[in-house]
This record gives C-alpha cells, sequence and structure tokens, in this order.
C-alpha cells in the first residue's frame, strides 16, 4: 500500500468503516511509515479534541415554539381523541370514567392524560396488577422495558432517600404502552410513569389533586414525567427532587 | 434579516385542496394524527438540525430561519419518507435550504461565504502536510480554539467534517445528505482532516 492509498485509507480505519482486510493492510502499512503513523496519531487526537469541544448547539426556546406552533395538532384534541380517550377510561374503571369525563368536558389534553395517570395507578392497585416485573435492584427492573417500549425509562434507586423500589409495570395511558416504576413508602404506593415526548424541553414540576391522588408531573430530557400516589403532597414533591438529583448526579458521572 | 429568505414555505401554505375547507393553513398539512406522527419522529432531533444549521451557516439567525423552513419542508414532504433515518433525512432536506441561503448571499454584495477554488478537491493531499516533521505531535487545543479552526474550514470540507465528527453519521449517511458518492465523501473528510492538521499546527507555531 501506498502513502497515497494509506492516506485515505486512514480515515476509514479511524472511522471504524473498514473491513478487517483492509484494516489489517492500512495498519501494516503504518506500522512501516512513520509520516503516516504520525498522521494517525494527530487524526485520533484531533477527533478526540472536536469531540471534547463542545461544538454542539441547542436550539433556542423560541425556535422550538415557533416550529411547534406551525404544527396542526398545537390545536386543542379532537372531538374523536376526546371520545376514545373516555371510551377507553369507561371500559377500565366506572370511577376513574367519571371523573375523566368531567375533565374531558374542559377540553384539556394535559388533565385528560393526568386522569387517566391516576387511573392507571388505581387499576394497578387492584390485585395482582401492580409488578409486571417484581426486583429492588434497578438492574433488573431497567433492562425489563427493553423491547416492550421505545424508550428506555430510567430506573433509579432510591431507597437510602426512603423510597424503596418494588418493581416495574407496563400500562397504558392516552392509548399508548407507558413504563411505570412503582415505589414504596411505607404502606404508600408511587407509580412513576413515564413516556417519551417529542420537546426536549425541561418543565418545571408541578403537582396536581385528582381524585384525592396527588401528581407531580415534570419534563426532562425528552421524557414526561407523572408520580401518582395517595402520600401527602410534600412527600411527593420530596420523591420527586430525590428522583431528579439523583437522576442527574448519574448523568453527570 | 430573519424569514426574508423563505418564500417557499409560504407558498405551499396554497395548498392543492384549498377549496374544501376555508381554513387559511396548509390543508395537506392538517391532520393531526399525522402532524403527531411527524411530531415524534422529527422533533426529538431539532437541536442535531439546528447543530447542522449553525455550523453550515455560521451565523445563529440564519440557522434558526434555516432550522424553521427546514422542519415546514419535511412535514410537507412527509408522506414520502421512507425511512429508516429520520436525522440524515431532515440534515438533506436542511442541506437544501442552506444552499439557498449561499445562493442568496453569493448574490449579496456584502455576501461572507467561502470562495472556493476550482481545483481545491483535486489538489493533491500531501501538499497539505508535507512540511510537517514527522516527529511532531499536535498539542491540545482549547475549546475555543476548536471551534474557530472548524469554522474556518472551507465548504464543502467542513460539512463532511461536522457531519462526521459531530452528528456521527456514517459515510454512507453522509453520502446520502450530501447527494454525493461514497468515495467522495471519504475525499473530503481526509481532506478536511488534513486542512485542519495544518491549521492546528500553525497555531502552535504563533505566539500567544
Amino acid at each position: 500500500m501506498t502513502c497515497d492509498e494509506a492516506e485515505i485509507l486512514l480515515h476509514a480505519l479511524i472511522d471504524g468503516e473498514l473491513d478487517a482486510g483492509h484494516a489489517r493492510e492500512v495498519e501494516a502499512h503504518v506500522a512501516g511509515c512513520p509520516r503516516c503513523a504520525a498522521a494517525l496519531a494527530d487524526y485520533r487526537a484531533m477527533s478526540k479534541a472536536v469531540a471534547g469541544a463542545d461544538l454542539r448547539y441547542t436550539a433556542p426556546a423560541a425556535l422550538r415554539q415557533r416550529i411547534e406552533a406551525s404544527l396542526p395538532q398545537a390545536r386543542a384534541p379532537s372531538r374523536r381523541a376526546l371520545l376514545r380517550g373516555f371510551a377507553m377510561g369507561s371500559a377500565v374503571s366506572a370511577i376513574a370514567a367519571t371523573g375523566l369525563f368531567a375533565i374531558i368536558l374542559r377540553g384539556d389534553d394535559e388533565a385528560r392524560i393526568e386522569s387517566e395517570v391516576v387511573s392507571a395507578h388505581l387499576r394497578s392497585l387492584q390485585a395482582g396488577h401492580l409488578t409486571d416485573v417484581i426486583s429492588t435492584d434497578q438492574h433488573t427492573v431497567k433492562p425489563w422495558f427493553n423491547g416492550r417500549l421505545d424508550v428506555a425509562p430510567p430506573v433509579v434507586d432510591l431507597t437510602a432517600q426512603g423510597f424503596t423500589l418494588i418493581g416495574g409495570r407496563l400500562d397504558y395511558v392516552d392509548a399508548r404502552p407507558i413504563g411505570a416504576i412503582v415505589y414504596r413508602r411505607r404502606a404508600h404506593i408511587i407509580n412513576l410513569f413515564v413516556a417519551q415526548t417529542a420537546s426536549t424541553e425541561r418543565h418545571a414540576a408541578r403537582i396536581d389533586t385528582i381524585q384525592g391522588f396527588n401528581i407531580r408531573r415534570w419534563s426532562e430530557r425528552g421524557l414526561n414525567y407523572w408520580a401518582v400516589s395517595d402520600i401527602a403532597s410534600d412527600e411527593l414533591a420530596e420523591f420527586g427532587e430525590k428522583f431528579e438529583s439523583t437522576m442527574r448526579g448519574s448523568s453527570a458521572g | 434579516m430573519p424569514g426574508q429568505w423563505l418564500p417557499a414555505g409560504r407558498a405551499q401554505a396554497v395548498s392543492t385542496q384549498a377549496g374544501q375547507r376555508a381554513m387559511p393553513v396548509n390543508n395537506s398539512d392538517d391532520n393531526p394524527e399525522r402532524a403527531r406522527r411527524f411530531r415524534d419522529a422529527a422533533l426529538p432531533y431539532l437541536d442535531d438540525v439546528y447543530t447542522l444549521a449553525r455550523h453550515l451557516l455560521r451565523n445563529a439567525t440564519d440557522a434558526e430561519d434555516a432550522v424553521q423552513e427546514c422542519y415546514l419542508r419535511a412535514l410537507k414532504h412527509f408522506d414520502s419518507y421512507r425511512g429508516p433515518a429520520m436525522k440524515p433525512w431532515l440534515f438533506a432536506i436542511l442541506r437544501n435550504v442552506c444552499r439557498a441561503e449561499y445562493a442568496r448571499r453569493a448574490g449579496s454584495p456584502s455576501a461572507a461565504i467561502d470562495e472556493l477554488p476550482d481545483d481545491a478537491e483535486q489538489t493533491p493531499l500531501w501538499h497539505e502536510a508535507q512540511e510537517t516533521p514527522e516527529t511532531q505531535v499536535l498539542r491540545s487545543r482549547d475549546a475555543s480554539t476548536v471551534r474557530r479552526l472548524v469554522a474556518a474550514l472551507a465548504e464543502p470540507f467542513r460539512e463532511t467534517f461536522v457531519l462526521r465528527e459531530i452528528q456521527n453519521l456514517s459515510y454512507r449517511e453522509i453520502a446520502d445528505v450530501v447527494d454525493a458518492p461514497v468515495g467522495t465523501v471519504m475525499s473530503r473528510l481526509a481532506r478536511a482532516r488534513a486542512m485542519l492538521r495544518s491549521a492546528w499546527m500553525a497555531e502552535e507555531e504563533q505566539p500567544k
């Protein structure tokens, strides 16, 4: 192999685009050619430096809003979507459907989903419905979701913070599969629902109360979270804050 | 001025089914379910698309306009999208939008666009680094220097370099985005890195 050939193929080697045979040929040339060896070392160092220089940009929030606003579904949900939501709710639980109905009439998509989340929480408390995978080990619960959802819900262990991980479950909210991670606080169950969102914007947490259940809702890194429980709202807030800070800690490290 | 080179999106709003409903929006896109699918598929790549636009246009305002136009066009053509990878598809659309912007800049008196010599792609690679001592090793540069050196690369080398090093596209995907054979992608990338390496070394010789 000549230097001219190697000069092009060096890059394919760096980028992992060469088959094993060609990779060996390039490596053999580099081993006997100080000039090409120096180039290869430099290119590798450059790639590393470029990766470390953070040449990525985050789209401004105003741009994201402009684009979202230009999409048709930014309007209120259609009547048909609302009826579908209602039909599903009523089929699932008469109690939940009553609440759902009142909320649907307000025409508020977000409230409808929150109500569905509460329905799912109620459903989970019926015998044998709480968990599909039972484990206090986050490394068992997290992989269980693989292939069941198009997202990997973050599973963090909060036992040290007073919230025991007891398992995970596949649920359905807004007619789509959603991951539920189940925690326990004393005798109370907390369902943490996680779903993908198109927006990667961070939304600060908000606490609502529906049918006597507290819901803490927040968004971060392309995921929507709803924590639902009958524990007091300040305890639920504490749960959410500990979850968020543990998440931040694990991604920073 | 933001938006001044965006006539295409406005023109597209006058769509084929305009007579059927009296709504001042693009009726071919007026389908919430389709829009939801588009949103779920395309919006997660907004930061990637914006990053590419910033590197191609080197100007925040132009980049924002280009990205918005890119998403408008992508929504319009979403029905013809056959996958599998959404990111390269969006990049290809963005690239076409950016080329319109290059043309606009070239036509304006204050055009600030790289003049690329005709023979730039044909010049043998070794002419770049031949004077370099074999033993010299690249010293690390701070992030702002790296950004400046990358920004100084001429088109289309910067484009290929950014698609590979920052967006992590494969050669095949880059070839699809820039609509060129893989061999061209390889030679552009080799040249981009050789130019960057020379500039990197020249940087070291300047007293701080």
